[in-house]
């Protein structure tokens, strides 16, 4: 499925917010309303920055869907999503776009790293051209553009650790269920697509972070411990020397 | 010694004479010809050779080949039509090895070797290969599928003086099985090994233990699986080797393991082609730079991960090289880089990187005339472009007299002259018309008539032509039917040819291997006519659609276009074996 979406971003306001993916799959978002939201997936904001708006509205895509992370711009990270929109009753308006909005626009690629085939743009494909065996197609799909990126996962509690392939993925949501399938059994009280959290109660969510739930972090070329999710991917897939899925408590400390 | 005289003595010589003279003609066609000079030379000539050449499956069958070569022992089949290779042929249409196989165990023949294109290979085939000829050396897959591990491991199992085991670009089912480990001990003969194409891991244990036993192996291309530490011990023990295809070649350049791969490599004089890097990081490349002084064959045409520059000081050490397969990342300004290094060059083949025209830059007519500037040599070219203009093909032309293969694949397929927004048939003119040689030929962009009517003109050696999105109307084709003798092979996609370009000579099919024409105008009426009239020809009807839509009077109706049909010259008659949307008129 094509999907041309739009995502406006106040300059801003990307400073006033992280996001962590994995973490009971959480969006944190610090505005000056303090509101946090779970998610599953990634989120449609429609913004209007000069109106002292309060209300803004979220709309997350049907699963065949694609659709736009927030995160810095340049990131190009797609998921799915599934449907539900949310009015947060906090009166932003999504209406305008006025001149001073950051406009970011890309057109919606399904993308499966694991079947090692991108379906292609808006062109208008013809079958066969241009005339290219089937075997470079693959080839050629299925070759990052840098070398693979096997890093160590060890999981607080897990018997072994496991190895993954950075370069297999293309977004910190594919990790995330990769890591997912990886330690499921070990894993306690995920979030599934089906239930969507109650993201207006806080204290269920901290509940959740409180919980045995996990938190994934990763050493970095300077040997330094960090929360997975706050620099595009590429820069983190560069970075990262090894991952560690922490204990939702001990994790507490890096958020 | 009048010519009379000569006749009868040459009838005088005892046949091991005749057969011994006939050793010396390797090349297939040279051999079909002195069969045809009389009965005796016939007779001669079919018991003495040893090496068969079958360039369409369906043109013979396998008791005709018995029966006339009882001495064979080398195959080449070639199966499917070449549009198969981008996907306009459906699977199941056919080109089933097997029956090929089963017939030579039962006869007895003493198969050693077996080249295979596009054809459809079973476990089954493999098994029964590898259990009935117990002298097989060889076997040569190119561009086939239908077979799996396990199928490879009864090969390597069982051919105990397997010399060669070379798989191009199959598409194999690869079920995890030891097929590798399979090979037993005894086995020493190895000469040839290339599993590229695999996907799966192997037992890289077993692997050096095979290559630390085979010390005449020569030819060694791993898949990507293999990672550099493991290459490095390969190298280490195979320092023979001339023909190297690397698996994983992505390592970290500080690490110990890198600095004794690049000890291994320096110690590989003999190393003389280079291929693989499927999977590969930029930085390792210096590794191989001791070798690139030597090397006349260079392939890396699967590696979109190496950028421009990395490529272009590559290749400035590479100053033998011959064949050169790259991909467009190279840039023009890479090809000239090419064109003021590598003056041995004679093959070039340039691919394209971005497949799904995300916008990456590919290279343009620019680099073609580099190319063809500095390069005196080169011969072969099969170029993918975003651009081309009628000046730089007429320049490309007089630089390059040479050409026997010329190969253009515009990114759009009917691109015009990017400067003059003409369509390309004068380009293409000057190229036929300078290159006295050509004969094989791909034309793409916009083109009209004209070309066409050069080709006939000038392209006399032509032996296949390929075309896509080309020409206005039947003239087109016919000049080319009229003009060119000696074609073979003649592919169409896209274009508006219709019954009266057909029809017109209808005996030229059978001075022709084949012809394909898919998304013509080609009339059902018009391929009965043809298959009534000429009953040494095979015309094929595809039709993709599902049993029920579109049967009836609908498909049966004479005026309806065919979508695709394959025509082919066969002295055994329709072939038993067409899956249900083949029909054979």
């Amino acid at each position: 499925m094509r999907h041309v979406s739009t995502l406006f971003f106040l300059k801003q306001t990307i400073s006033d917010y992280i996001y962590t993916p994995f973490s009971a799959n959480t969006l944190f978002f610090l505005s000056p309303f303090h509101y946090h939201i779970i998610n599953y997936s990634s989120i449609y904001f429609h913004w209007n920055r000069s109106t002292m708006v309060d209300t803004v509205t979220i709309t997350t895509l049907d699963v065949e869907e694609t659709e736009l992370r927030l995160g810095l711009p340049g990131a190009g990270d797609k998921k799915r999503g599934f449907e539900e929109t949310v009015d947060l009753k906090l009166n932003l308006s999504s209406k305008d776009a006025p001149s001073d909005q950051t406009h970011f626009q890309r057109e919606n690629v399904t993308d499966d790293a694991k079947t090692s085939s991108a379906k292609p743009p808006a062109k208008a494909q013809v079958v066969g051209w241009p005339p290219v065996r089937s075997f470079r197609k693959n080839v050629m799909a299925r070759s990052a553009a840098e070398e693979s990126a096997f890093v160590k996962v060890s999981m607080d509690g897990a018997p072994y650790l496991r190895k993954v392939d950075l370069k297999m993925y293309k977004t910190y949501q594919e990790l995330s269920d990769a890591l997912g399938k990886m330690f499921s059994s070990f894993t306690i009280g995920k979030c599934d697509t089906q239930g969507m959290l109650d993201f207006m109660n806080e204290s269920k969510l901290m509940d959740l972070l409180n919980s045995s739930d996990y938190v994934p972090t990763y050493e970095d070329k300077d040997g330094d411990w960090m929360l997975v999710g706050d620099v595009p991917w590429e820069m983190f897939v560069g970075s990262c020397k090894r991952l560690r899925i922490m204990k939702g408590t001990e994790a507490k400390g890096l958020g | 010694m009048c010519l009379f005289q000569f006749q009868s003595v040459m009838n005088y010589f005892p046949e091991e004479v005749l057969e011994h003279v006939f050793d010396f003609l390797t090349s297939h066609r040279d051999r079909n010809t002195v069969s045809l000079v009389c009965k005796s030379w016939y007779s001669v000539e079919r018991f003495s050779r040893e090496k068969v050449f079958i360039g369409n499956c369906y043109a013979v069958n396998p008791e005709r080949l018995i029966a006339r070569f009882p001495r064979l022992r080398s195959l080449t089949l070639k199966g499917k039509p070449h549009f198969a290779d981008f996907n306009l042929v459906p699977d199941g249409w056919g080109g089933h090895v097997y029956p090929w196989i089963e017939a030579m165990a039962k006869s007895g023949i003493n198969l050693e070797e077996l080249k295979l294109k596009r054809m459809v290979v079973s476990d089954e085939s493999l098994e029964l290969l590898a259990k009935s000829f117990p002298n097989f050396k060889s076997l040569v897959l190119v561009s086939c599928e239908g077979f799996t591990t396990v199928g490879l491991a009864a090969i390597a199992s069982n051919c105990r003086f397997l010399r060669e085991l070379d798989l191009q670009e199959n598409e194999v089912d690869d079920l995890k099985g030891k097929w590798l480990s399979c090979f037993p001990e005894s086995c020493t003969s190895l000469v040839s090994l290339n599993f590229a194409c695999l996907k799966g891991e192997v037992n890289v244990v077993a692997l050096e233990r095979l290559v630390a036993r085979c010390p005449n192996l020569r030819s060694l291309r791993l898949n990507h699986t293999v990672p550099l530490e493991v290459l490095q011990k390969i190298l280490v023990r195979a320092p023979q080797l001339s023909d190297l295809g690397t698996g994983s070649f992505t390592h970290d350049p500080d690490s110990e393991t890198f600095i004794k791969l690049k000890n291994a490599m320096k110690n590989c004089h003999s190393i003389r082609s280079l291929s693989g890097f499927l999977d590969v990081n930029g930085r390792c490349l210096p590794a191989i730079y001791p070798i690139c002084i030597s090397l006349t064959s260079l392939n890396l045409s699967y590696a979109p991960g190496i950028f421009s520059n990395e490529l272009i000081k590559l290749i400035c050490h590479c100053k033998k090289i011959e064949r050169l397969w790259i991909l467009d990342t190279i840039g023009d300004k890479g090809l000239g880089v090419v064109a003021n290094t590598c003056k041995e060059l004679q093959e070039l083949r340039v691919f394209p990187s971005d497949l799904y025209g995300v916008g990456n830059t590919a290279v343009t007519e620019e680099g073609l005339v580099a190319i063809s500037a500095g390069c005196p040599k080169l011969n072969s070219i099969l170029y993918f472009c975003q651009q081309m203009t009628n000046a730089a093909l007429i320049t490309v032309a007089k630089n390059c007299p040479n050409f026997i293969r010329f190969r253009l694949c515009t990114l759009d397929p009917i691109v015009p002259d990017a400067v003059t927004n003409q369509p390309l048939d004068e380009g293409f003119g000057a190229i036929v018309q300078s290159c006295k040689r050509l004969t094989r030929l791909s034309v793409s962009g916009l083109l009209t008539d004209q070309v066409f009517l050069y080709i006939g003109m000038y392209a006399e050696q032509l032996e296949m032509l390929s075309i896509a999105f080309a020409g206005d109307s039947d003239k087109g084709m016919l000049y080319v039917l009229n003009g060119c003798k000696k074609l073979k092979k003649l592919e169409i996609r896209d274009s508006p040819f219709g019954n009266m370009a057909l029809l017109s000579d209808m005996g030229k099919y059978e001075t022709m291997r084949s012809l394909w024409m898919s998304s013509c105008e080609v009339t059902l009426g018009g391929c009965k006519t043809l298959a009534e009239k000429m009953p040494w020809l095979n015309v094929e009807i595809i039709n993709e659609h599902e049993a029920g839509e579109g049967e009836g009077e609908a498909s049966c109706d004479d005026r309806h276009r065919v979508e695709k049909m394959y025509l082919y010259r066969t002295l055994v008659g329709p072939r038993k074996d067409a899956p249900d949307f083949v029909w054979t008129l």
